[in-house]
């Protein structure tokens, strides 16, 4: 069975999907969040290495730095799609994943900000993933700016897609760099991706997993929500929109 | 072709991106203090956070006056491939502003006390990153064309995107001031960045081009 | 020869034009006619291919202009609202780097030429600057007049002109079409042609749906 997926691609048949798929993704959201906080909060041991019952913040945190990487990467996919094939829902869903992503970014700084006071005593350290996460902030807030900034809502996606796309090629050279800053030392310099090395409880790292997974769908209904909105908004002048509203009346 | 960039440039001010970059560099002292071990450190940030502001500032009239007057329409339509005469741009550009500020290193130097091999690396360093950063904000000044308020919105865009090279530049010159490792490194870093920054960047400029002057 | 099929445009949210369709053989001049703003200008920048259209192909014989690239845009002029000249530099400079960029081999001797047939004799050295607006778009259409290209495209033309210079550029274009290139022009100044044949396309007539 082949799926013809450009008939998806044009906004008037795409409004009424998304429609249908945002429940699911909601509902899928719910029971994963409830789940995978259940499981952290209570089916988990209380300390994590020397940290105590903090850590938990664990699972928002991870998650929401997890999302912010992922969900930039999936915008610039976008906004490749979008200038290879010329389909303006694919701007619309580049466009309507950014401010998910700087929420999950900002998430992900913020809680770190909190966890990083009660472990470390400081609210900001110049650590590397951290300064990363930062840049990562910068780059979805130009990407929105240079959107908004535009008139012309076709000079806006292609010139912001443009953009994700120089930021794409230069995130991997821009984190490695605030990883190594002496490359004569980078090989010395590995991060160990968990805190507490390897030995963590699988019970906190499925936690994390579910959390993070809820992250995910969470995102998906959010991105898919702010593409309906931004379709009606691109596309009020059109006849199906209005058809549409005048049924709802 | 590339003369003719230049020519066409020549009378625009050369001189106020060098004065920024010196005033930059000299209201450092002033505000942090003028304490010789605390400038010897801050030197090469401070050095280079200028050199990228100075870059930025004159950024922003690299395409516009040709995007005001019509004659960027006609570059996009001649039978030379864009990228090329973005290259020659870009090229003029990094002559007029980012050379004289590799000539005007060894002031900054002076002002902070650096040793003499750190000059000269600081110098070396210069003359490879400015011409990134030339090329890299070219991007972001043909996407910006036009808008209100490019010039802020430019630095938000392209200052996230100039990280590494002030990294790997003024961690070379700390690296020579202190002598403790080997440069070699950091200058194979750099220029690779700049062969990328070649190749991709007037490509990426020219597509922003085409978006912006539609 | 120059083909149009099923062009459609839009600027911003609104539709311009839908299912544009129309071809142009050499030694023929178009007329592009319509109200402000249904999209007269656009066409034409979409033509030369400064401005990407939503749908449909522009073929130069035979062949999609985007993928000819390089090998359309040296068979092109356009002359668009703004003239494309420098303010710092003189007439001869503007015209000798256009004339480099567009891969025209010219003499030095042909664009003083070309300037005085414009009638800018004693002002070739002056920067463009000091030029009245009449006097900078004959620096601008003095560049027709050096140019190799088959396809004129002007947008407006004879505006800032004065009476003279109108007949100058009318007889410079009959010129060029009995010569068998294609002009596309729009403007309220009819152009006598000595051969050729005249087409007129008229924008906006169609009740857009969407607008």
């Amino acid at each position: 069975m082949s799926i013809n997926w450009f008939k998806y691609s044009s906004p008037t048949t795409f409004y009424p999907l998304a429609g249908k798929m945002i429940p699911f993704f909601g509902w899928l959201t719910a029971l994963l969040t409830i789940g995978g906080l259940y499981w952290g909060f209570f089916e988990t041991p209380d300390t994590l290495s020397d940290q105590k019952e903090y850590y938990r913040i664990i699972y928002i945190h991870v998650g929401a730095a997890w999302m912010s990487m992922w969900l930039y990467i999936m915008m610039a996919a976008w906004a490749l799609a979008g200038l290879v094939f010329q389909t303006r829902l694919s701007y619309m869903i580049a466009s309507a994943i950014a401010p998910t992503g700087a929420i999950a970014t900002f998430l992900a700084l913020w809680t770190g900000a909190f966890w990083g006071k009660t472990s470390w005593g400081t609210w900001w350290d110049w650590d590397p993933r951290m300064t990363s996460e930062l840049i990562l902030l910068f780059l979805y807030m130009g990407y929105m700016a240079l959107q908004s900034a535009i008139d012309d809502p076709r000079r806006a996606d292609r010139a912001a897609a443009l953009l994700a796309l120089v930021g794409l090629v230069c995130v991997p050279i821009i984190f490695w760099s605030i990883n190594c800053p002496n490359p004569n030392e980078c090989a010395a310099l590995h991060q160990t991706s968990k805190p507490g090395g390897g030995n963590m409880d699988p019970n906190i790292l499925i936690a994390m997993l579910v959390v993070a997974l809820a992250f995910w769908m969470y995102s998906f209904v959010a991105v898919l929500m702010r593409v309906r909105n931004i379709i009606l908004e691109r596309e009020r002048h059109t006849t199906w929109v209005n058809e549409m509203l005048e049924d709802k009346q | 072709m590339r003369d003719l960039t230049l020519a066409m440039r020549r009378r625009t001010d050369v001189l106020t991106t060098l004065f920024f970059f010196i005033i930059v560099v000299s209201l450092f002292p002033l505000g942090a203090g003028t304490e010789k071990m605390i400038l010897m450190k801050i030197a090469p940030g401070v050095a280079w956070v200028a050199a990228l502001l100075a870059s930025m500032l004159a950024l922003e009239r690299l395409f516009a006056s040709d995007f005001a007057d019509g004659t960027l329409e006609q570059m996009l339509l001649t039978p030379q491939p864009i990228f090329i005469l973005v290259l020659g741009k870009v090229f003029a550009h990094w002559l007029l502003t980012g050379l004289p500020l590799v000539f005007i290193a060894p002031l900054v130097g002076l002002q902070y006390y650096l040793p003499d091999e750190a000059v000269s690396t600081m110098m070396l360093a210069l003359l490879i990153g400015t011409p990134i950063l030339s090329l890299v904000g070219a991007i972001g000044a043909a996407l910006t064309l036009g808008l209100r308020g490019g010039g802020i919105l430019l630095s938000l865009l392209i200052l996230p995107l100039y990280i590494p090279i002030m990294v790997y530049g003024a961690g070379v010159v700390s690296a020579s001031a202190t002598g403790t490792t080997d440069l070699q490194a950091y200058f194979s870093i750099l220029s690779g960045f700049l062969i990328l920054a070649l190749v991709l960047s007037p490509i990426a400029t020219a597509a922003a081009l085409r978006i912006s002057v539609e | 020869m120059l083909e149009i099929t099923n062009l459609t445009c839009s600027r911003g949210d609104r539709q311009l034009f839908t299912g544009l369709n129309f071809s142009l053989k050499p030694g023929s001049l178009l007329y592009v006619e319509g109200r402000n703003g249904t999209g007269k200008s656009t066409l034409l920048r979409a033509i030369c291919g400064l401005f990407l259209a939503d749908s449909g192909d522009i073929l130069w014989d035979g062949k999609n202009t985007q993928s000819l690239a390089e090998d359309y845009t040296k068979e092109v002029v356009y002359l668009g609202h703004h003239n494309g000249i420098k303010d710092d530099l003189s007439g001869l400079e503007n015209l000798r780097i256009s004339t480099v960029l567009d891969g025209d081999d010219v003499t030095e001797e042909q664009i003083w030429n070309a300037l005085k047939k414009m009638g800018l004799k004693g002002f070739e050295d002056l920067p463009t600057k000091v030029l009245s607006q009449g006097q900078k778009r004959r620096v601008a259409l003095a560049r027709l007049l050096l140019n190799s290209s088959k396809l004129w495209i002007l947008d407006e033309p004879f505006t800032a002109l004065d009476v003279a210079a109108v007949d100058l550029l009318q007889s410079v274009i009959a010129d060029h079409i009995s010569k068998g290139g294609m002009v596309v022009l729009t403007t309220h100044q009819e152009v006598a042609l000595t051969a050729g044949q005249i087409q007129r396309l008229e924008l906006g007539k169609k009740k857009n749906k969407n607008v």
